[in-house]
């Protein structure tokens, strides 16, 4: 173990797991620019081309390349598999080839069952069988739920709930793997089980000292794994390679394992570079080395897959593993985070191409350095592949080493996790409030009986006075359902690989989410400070339209008016959620993040107060609605920043769009100014924000034609996406966003 | 009394009106009457709407954080012709330790410009024609007074962004270009010269305003030709 460490320097991260304390104790922050940056070797082009050519032939069969329907994906059920053996330099695929997707029915066996059938394909008898006997996640959710909660995931207020599929937004420390070796980390496990096994036998102890038992079962297995590979991962990486090899292997037995919405990498790139450094000084590897090395990295992570249903596709469009890697930031002792491996990961996008996976995520600070700064808005000038999330909000709170699950959920990595648990469609419980707890679509009773409203005109005091009652109810019924799913995917698909590379305790999140915001703040103040008239059913006699007469103060335009309703509305939801118990002790959070989702909840909800009509998409995430931003970008920029990070501290995502010729006449004054953007954006604690720059041309051209940008990645509600894996319904409303032709 | 200005409009933010993102301000009402003016609706100057500079002030403030590499520019219409309150306006910005940028044709007297430039830290001037003649034609204005103006800019040590609109058949011709270089030897303060493509885009401006567009037929400035004649400064 000494020799693999050799040159690095000794503290507490030897006596105890401890990635943070070795990295800060060795990495070197680098405050230069990109003018280091290797460009793709020879045998990076060639297997990349063998890639592309895999890529365009999944596309052509309709987005998934092939399906093995008789094989339960695990960590040890495959044979190797690999993209180019004799030329890849770091191994592994989910399955025994590349692209090809494996079958995981441990959250949910019908789930599996249509999205086999949806491409073609047939669910084995065998695998069939098999789940017979089994209980799945989905099976345990549905054996418990009643009937109010049945009726919410109906009508659709509330969606995409993780009980039916892997809950993921867990992020195992994979640096761990790397560092210390398996052996030690098992190590570690059984030691905690030990001590944990003197302690009462309460319930909370025998649930945990169960977990660990396969967690130590699953580190062995993932030694199993790496052996098939030819890899003894038992002892610590001895050189960059490895470290990227072993990294990976932690990672590739959680995705082999789990089916998660979102299997995040966590904070890697300045970790590797310690590795990187140690190799480069030695004069063991040189620069064209290191980035061949992480170029070839990023290759295998752009083919991790699973298989997802066509109504899947349909909230989260685009086939995302949400793969993120946090960027940058800044150290708590002042220096940056920023290291040569920071810009070698964002020059894969050049290497390898533009492409939504890793989804890297810079954490942005006012003190990043400044070459730094200028490289990413280079990045997102020329790719629009990353996004920004402020890391002078985040640090004070999770310290240093957190990453980024999903798109903008933070957690200390290793830490931390949190129990995933999608959103509530805030615009259809305002409908519902109206309608005396009604379904406005389907007609049917969701809520408890109240009378619905009866007057001609809406008045905004007794609006808010029964959306207050019908937000209570709400947060109670989604409350309970969160807990019996996580309760659930705990007892039947625990995530083995990924908590074994956690602490044995660790603090956990439930992430509450929104959708709907930007629609409800609107519909608020036309009620407020416009007149709006009901229009009602005369079959069902459901109010089902609205007339707004004269105007009203619309969110996204830096007016107070309303973007304190939409800033106030989250806190009381949030406050709301707060008040309920949650399983395992987990701390309450909100995000206001839609993904695409925003197109399926806006097909989901009638007519609202501010105008918009039936079955018209939402804005995504925190966005102000499309067309009603009329005071530029900054404007609407301005009113989401006003949503406060205190209350939604699972994230507020910004999808921002801007044409090239509005950010500035020469490339470099455009770097310069999406800069600025950022540093204004941020200074008022803003939280995220996706960056596009292109103009809505491009995008129509790639709608009409798929062949003449067929790698077109674009920033969508917290994760970038390939334009070409989007509906033809989320495309459209892509190209309808607004994009900002003034800043 | 708090001086007051009528400002046409805000534009939260620019990219294309000096250094950095600034926050644009349109003023309200034009001595000149060009013939290419994308912005006719400024001519007026009875027309928008009325400001104090503690009302325009607290705009601005909102959108500071973004303003760190750029400042704010007064255009128009012509910020000259209301110049005490763009001085009073520059000189709160610079208490602030906001850039101040002018966008002006110059066609004020130079008596009256002289305060504001005292605030202003960049001066984008407008050279419209680069003769004596098109000037007048063209404009109404002269090109005798402009480079006096630039003159003045001169002597307080003012840099100068120039800009030149080229339009097709008027002034894209190669002599234009290289007149416009020769004209503007005499001033060192000189840092950049912009030439800025003739767009059609303000004919609906003209239409709702019920004023023929003097170079209705003309087409929009080609790009590739406007790198080239960019070559030759």
């Amino acid at each position: 173990m000494t020799d693999c460490w050799s040159g690095f320097r000794p503290g507490q991260w030897q006596e105890t797991i401890d990635v943070r304390d070795f990295i800060q104790r060795n990495y070197t922050p680098y405050t230069g620019d990109e003018s280091f940056l290797a460009p793709a070797t020879q045998r990076t082009q060639a297997v990349m081309k063998k890639l592309n050519n895999l890529l365009s032939l999944e596309r052509e069969f309709g987005g998934v390349l092939d399906i093995d329907t008789t094989t339960v994906t695990s960590l040890l059920t495959y044979k190797p598999g690999y993209l180019d053996k004799d030329r890849e330099i770091i191994v592994g695929l989910q399955t025994d080839r590349p692209l090809k997707r494996g079958v995981n029915p441990f959250g949910g066996i019908r789930m599996v069952r249509s999205a086999c059938k949806a491409y073609g394909y047939e669910l084995s008898p065998q695998v069939e069988e098999e789940f017979r006997y089994r209980t799945t996640h989905n099976d345990g959710v549905f054996r418990v739920y009643n009937e109010e909660t049945k009726a919410a995931r109906h009508c659709g207020l509330i969606t995409g709930l993780p009980d039916a599929y892997g809950r993921g937004r867990i992020i195992g420390d994979y640096r761990r793997v790397a560092l210390y070796g398996i052996d030690r980390l098992v190590e570690e496990k059984k030691a905690d089980k030990a001590r944990i096994g003197q302690e009462e036998m309460t319930e909370e102890n025998i649930r945990l000292l169960e977990e660990l038992y396969r967690q130590i079962d699953f580190l062995g297995k993932l030694k199993e794994m790496a052996a098939m590979y030819g890899f003894d991962i038992s002892a610590p990486a001895q050189n960059a390679r490895e470290a990227v090899q072993w990294l990976y292997f932690g990672y590739l037995g959680a995705i082999k394992e789990q089916n998660g919405a979102a299997m995040s990498l966590g904070r890697v790139s300045t970790f590797l570079d310690i590795y990187f450094q140690r190799d480069l000084e030695n004069g063991v590897l040189d620069e064209s080395g290191a980035q061949e090395i992480l170029d070839d990295f990023v290759m295998k992570l752009r083919m991790a897959r699973h298989l997802r249903t066509q109504e899947y596709n349909e909230l989260f469009g685009g086939d995302p593993m949400w793969i993120t890697e946090a960027v940058g930031g800044m150290g708590e002792d002042g220096r940056p985070l920023v290291t040569r491996t920071s810009y070698r990961i964002l020059h894969t996008l050049y290497n390898l191409g533009p492409a939504p996976e890793p989804n890297l995520t810079v954490l942005w600070s006012e003190q990043l350095p400044e070459a730094f700064q200028r490289y990413c808005a280079k990045v997102s000038c020329e790719t629009d592949a990353i996004q920004y999330e402020n890391d002078d909000l985040m640090r004070p709170i999770y310290g240093d080493d957190y990453a980024i699950a999903c798109c903008v959920s933070a957690m200390r990595v290793g830490k931390e996790m949190q129990f995933f648990g999608a959103r509530a469609n805030l615009a259809k419980l305002l409908l519902m409030s109206l309608n005396g707890g009604k379904d406005e679509m389907k007609n049917q009773q969701v809520g408890p009986v109240t009378e619905p409203w009866q007057g001609e005109y809406l008045e905004y005091e007794e609006v808010t006075r029964r959306l207050d009652f019908y937000r209570a109810w709400l947060a109670r019924m989604y409350v309970n359902t969160m807990n019996i799913i996580h309760y659930m995917h705990d007892k039947y698909a625990y995530e083995k690989t990924q908590m074994a590379l956690h602490d044995t305790r660790v603090h956990r999140y439930m992430a509450f989410g929104a959708a709907g915001m930007s629609v409800l703040a609107d519909s608020l103040s036309a009620i407020k400070y416009a007149r709006v008239k009901c229009v009602r059913d005369p079959g069902t006699g459901l109010i089902t339209g609205f007339e707004v007469e004269g105007e009203y103060p619309a969110f996204g335009n830096d007016d107070d008016r309303v973007d304190a309703i939409a800033a106030e509305q989250m806190k009381l939801f949030s406050q709301e959620l707060k008040k309920h118990p949650l399983y395992r002790g987990a701390e309450a959070t909100l995000s206001v993040l839609t993904i695409t989702s925003n197109v399926v909840y806006g097909k989901k909800t009638g007519a609202t107060p501010d105008g918009r009509k039936a079955g018209e998409p939402f804005a995504p995430g925190a966005n102000p609605m499309h067309g009603r931003e009329k005071n530029g970008a900054v404007a609407a920029l301005n009113s989401v920043a006003k949503i406060s990070y205190d209350w939604c501290k699972d994230g507020v995502s910004n999808t921002f769009s801007i044409v090239p010729e509005a950010l500035g006449r020469t490339p470099e004054e455009r770097y310069s100014n999406l800069v600025s953007l950022l540093e204004g954006y941020f200074g008022q604690m803003a939280h995220h924000l996706n960056v596009n720059v292109l103009n809505r041309q491009t995008l129509l051209e790639a709608y009409e034609d798929p062949s003449k940008y067929p790698n077109l990645t674009i920033r969508v509600s917290g994760y970038a996406v390939n334009f070409h894996k989007l509906t033809r319904e989320q495309q459209r409303e892509v190209i309808s966003r607004t994009f900002h032709e003034a800043v | 009394m708090a001086v007051t200005g009528r400002i046409h409009s805000f534009q939260s933010m620019g990219a294309v009106d000096g250094p950095g993102l600034r926050y644009v301000i349109f003023f309200q009402g034009c001595p000149l009457r060009c013939a290419f003016c994308h912005n006719p609706d400024t001519w007026e100057p009875a027309g928008g709407a009325e400001y104090t500079v503690e009302q325009v002030m607290e705009r601005i403030l909102r959108c500071r954080g973004y303003l760190k590499r750029g400042g704010v520019t007064a255009t128009g219409g012509e910020p000259l012709a209301q110049g005490e309150f763009v001085e009073e306006l520059f000189r709160r910005l610079h208490e602030e330790g906001i850039h101040t940028a002018l966008d002006t044709s110059g066609a004020v007297a130079l008596d009256q410009a002289k305060p504001v430039l005292r605030q202003t830290d960049l001066v984008l001037a407008d050279l419209k024609f680069t003769t004596e003649e098109a000037y007048r034609r063209y404009t109404g204005g002269s090109l005798r007074h402009t480079l006096d103006f630039l003159a003045l800019c001169e002597e307080q040590k003012i840099p100068l962004w120039i800009r030149h609109v080229v339009i097709p058949g008027l002034t894209d011709g190669e002599e234009n270009i290289l007149r416009l270089k020769e004209l503007l030897r005499p001033y060192p303060h000189v840092e950049r010269v912009e030439l800025l493509a003739f767009r059609t885009l303000c004919l609906e401006k003209y239409r709702a305003l019920g004023i023929p567009f003097p170079l209705e037929g003309t087409p929009e400035m080609d790009r590739q030709r406007l790198t080239k004649l960019e070559q030759l400064l």
